[in-house]
């Protein structure tokens, strides 16, 4: 085995660094691709998080058969009540059963930035409710009263929509309703929702029954026996998903959008990148021709100039990946509001960046730096040491 | 002459470097106007909505209807022509959400004839007429399917549980560039007898009123009026121009829009790094060449044309190139995309946009390398070892 000897790592940095201009300009060419794609990744898994949040694994949520969203759904009396009697419902301190009815509308309220109207997501609630959801934590103001026309409205709807502060009065169905408080959840999309007394809600809004009902269950392994049970019963044309699984899917199509849009987008627009990198390699690798030919000439082999000119470009293609990392990730900072597809309902969401969308950053700016140096560093790697060192 | 013979000579010096800065150039250019005709396809199909269409709906949400008796009542204000009646259907085909396209009921036969944007043949247009369970579908739709006149359509309600047959009685196309292609409309007589006997409940409701009023001008004072009549009732209402209301809907996501905007900028910047590292790379090896023809006795504008000029060529073949690129990728993404789309038009905004930009970077490329070789003394030039 002949060893091969290596191009040392900082021989290959040291050359980046004699071609300054052209080596900053194709590191921030890398930069603005790596930004944006991201960005684009960061959104995507900013929505998923913001609705999966407002699930638990513990929960099951009943929803009619066939529809998708709660919008769409409604659970009769009779199934309510199987439900509501199901042995599989966990108990809470009191002894009572951790299960609750809902009903939830959209409603249209104008934007306080340019008031145009957004759909909002309305959910009446059982005082059980507050102890099957996630956390509910009030920033201002009380919890609303059963059986008052109170409500308490999530502070991203309070922040982005004209009178829904605490104080005010919103008015849907027939009914002014007095914003007694201001909730969060923890980041979870329930922020972009309006809570109030079902049974205030269903008269007002003319709805004879509930939209969807949630359950703790009491051994949350035991879910899918529990789904075939329920569903066993003809008359149950219901649908049982697990919490989290629910909230997943309401995330789909419009995470599917920005993901499908994003990554054709990012892709193409890498191209524009490698080939920025390819052209300053192949004008590397032309400048240096003699040095290569020297280099060739001490014994250094084909593939240790190969490996030299890709491990430049690579390095290019790091560096600038990193700087789009870092700079995408102060969008943490901002907050971004949409229609969700799925629900129809106004969504406010952040930027969210997990450790799988570093990983997949990475790779895909090794990637940019491997297409964009490979080729100049074969030519590099095929120099003819004669000829080189004889051209002028 | 001799200048633009030594302008198509320089560029043709580095071949390989040439054709990847067109190549990249293209690539980016591409991009942007992919990216600005998404945009402005979303406008275009609003845009295209004659104004004298109004729409009345419920002025809490979309999801309410409105009772059926409104109908005549809005038919009696003045200035109105006739009314029609739809709900959104919400059904899936085969059952599957990634089929999604709006599919809704209208009625009476005067709902089709207010779109008069639609063009359906007059056989069709009777045959739909004539079959209770008939259903008319985009050009586009059908394609996307691959339906024909008389095949049987089944829709899996997602609002009003069931299976809907439904038989393609006509597929209309839209009058001009940008009207929705992709819808599937179907009797409202027939949803509503359905729905009373499965759902009595959720019978005897429309979800919406279509309005056709003789005077555009009039629109806001009519949509008024008719707002004024239900205001003291259970079911107040909203009337907008649909026009208005389609805008309204755009604006729900206006940060995904200006999300995209900001990239399509960006991927000018990119642009811009390729054509001035390309530029900067040549003029460094073309210094003594420069020394050359300034001995000569070319003058400064000879020289600064050679350069900006050659960076217009590329700038502008690669941006000639980028445009071109963009109608196949257009069509891999609205395929990818169903259902989101209703067809691109590429903006004539956008392609002019985009001419601008290549100018403008490829002046802007050129400073760098034209600062450098006017500064240069012919002696240094000379000396000079690219």
């Amino acid at each position: 085995m002949v060893s091969v000897m290596a191009i040392p790592l900082k021989y290959s940095i040291r050359s980046l660094l004699a071609r300054r201009m052209t080596m900053i300009l194709t590191v921030f060419g890398i930069t603005l691709v790596v930004f944006v794609f991201t960005a684009v990744l960061m959104l995507a898994t900013g929505l998923q998080k913001t609705l999966v949040g407002s699930g638990i694994d513990e929960n099951a949520i009943v929803i009619r058969e066939s529809s998708n969203t709660e919008i769409q759904s409604f659970i009769t009396r009779y199934q309510a009540g199987v439900i509501q009697t199901l042995p599989d419902i966990a108990l809470n301190a009191d002894g009572q059963s951790m299960v609750t009815g809902e009903v939830v509308a959209l409603i249209s309220k104008n934007r306080r930035d340019n008031s145009r109207p957004g759909n909002i997501m309305v959910r009446g609630i059982q005082p059980m409710s507050l102890s099957v959801h996630k956390d509910i934590n009030l920033t201002s103001g009380r919890i609303f009263e059963f059986g008052q026309t109170e409500i308490i409205v999530g502070k991203r709807i309070a922040e982005r929509f004209q009178g829904c502060g605490l104080g005010e009065t919103v008015t849907f169905g027939m009914t002014d309703w007095k914003v007694v408080g201001i909730f969060e959840t923890g980041g979870s999309s329930f922020e972009s929702e309006i809570w109030g007394d079902v049974e205030q809600f269903l008269p007002a809004l003319g709805r004879p029954v509930f939209s969807s009902m949630t359950f703790r269950l009491k051994d949350p392994a035991q879910f899918s026996q529990v789904r075939d049970r329920v569903k066993s019963d003809p008359r149950m044309t219901v649908d049982l998903k697990r919490e989290k699984q629910y909230y997943d899917d309401q995330s789909r199509q419009t995470a599917t959008f920005i993901r499908v849009l994003g990554i054709v987008i990012s892709v193409v627009f890498s191209l524009g990148a490698i080939i920025g990198a390819m052209i300053t390699m192949y004008a590397a690798v032309a400048n240096r021709t003699r040095e290569i030919a020297t280099m060739r000439a001490l014994g250094f082999q084909r593939p240790s100039i190969l490996l030299g000119f890709l491990t430049e470009s690579i390095v290019i293609s790091l560096v600038g990946g990193a700087l789009g990392l870092l700079a995408a990730s102060s969008l943490q900072l901002l907050r971004v509001s949409t229609i969700n597809w799925d629900t129809f309902s106004d969504l406010t969401f952040d930027f969210a960046l997990t450790p799988n969308i570093v990983v997949t950053v990475i790779i895909f700016s090794l990637i940019m730096g491997l297409l964009g140096g490979f080729l100049p560093a074969v030519r590099a790697s095929r120099i003819k040491i004669i000829e080189a060192l004889r051209a002028e | 002459m001799w200048v633009l013979r030594l302008i198509l000579r320089n560029t043709g010096r580095h071949k390989l470097r040439t054709i990847l800065t067109i190549l990249g150039l293209a690539v980016a250019t591409m991009s942007f106007v992919v990216i600005r005709t998404l945009i402005s396809s979303w406008y275009a199909s609003a845009e295209v909505i004659p104004p004298n269409r109004l729409v009345t709906r419920n002025a809490v949400s979309l999801v309410f209807g409105l009772p059926l008796a409104y109908e005549d009542k809005i038919k009696r204000v003045e200035g109105v022509e006739s009314v029609g009646r739809g709900n959104w259907f919400g059904g899936l085909y085969n059952n599957d959400p990634k089929n999604f396209f709006a599919n809704f009921a209208v009625g009476p036969e005067a709902y089709l004839d207010m779109y008069s944007e639609f063009v359906l043949p007059p056989e069709q247009r009777a045959d739909y007429f004539n079959t209770k369970n008939g259903a008319v579908a985009g050009r586009r739709l059908a394609d996307r399917f691959g339906w024909k006149i008389g095949d049987i359509i089944r829709l899996t309600g997602q609002i009003y549980p069931g299976d809907w047959e439904f038989v393609l009685k006509g597929i209309y196309k839209g009058s001009q560039q940008g009207v929705d292609e992709n819808s599937f409309i179907f009797h409202w007589e027939y949803f509503d007898e359905r729905i009373k006997q499965t759902f009595p409940e959720m019978g005897g409701e429309a979800g919406w009123f279509l309005v056709k009023i003789s005077n555009p001008k009039q629109a806001a004072g009519i949509g008024a009026a008719i707002d004024d009549i239900f205001k003291n009732s259970p079911a107040q209402t909203l009337t907008e121009t649909e026009k208005e209301f389609s805008l309204n809907f755009l604006a729900m996501m206006d940060s995904l829009i200006a999300g995209l905007t900001i990239m399509s900028y960006l991927i000018i910047g990119v642009i811009l790094l390729v054509l001035v590292n390309t530029m900067a790379m040549s003029a460094r090896e073309r210094m003594s060449e420069y020394a050359v023809l300034k001995t000569l006795g070319f003058k400064t504008y000879h020289i600064s044309g050679l350069i900006v000029g050659e960076s217009l060529l590329l700038a502008g073949v690669g941006g000639v190139l980028g445009v071109l690129l963009t109608y196949p990728v257009l069509d891999g993404i609205s395929r990818a995309l169903q259902g989101f789309f209703s067809g691109f038009a590429m903006n004539s905004l956008t392609v002019i946009l985009s001419a601008v930009f290549m100018v403008v970077v490829g002046i802007l490329a050129a400073i760098f390398p034209v600062y450098r070789a006017l500064r240069l003394s012919i002696v240094e030039g000379l000396r000079h070892v690219g």
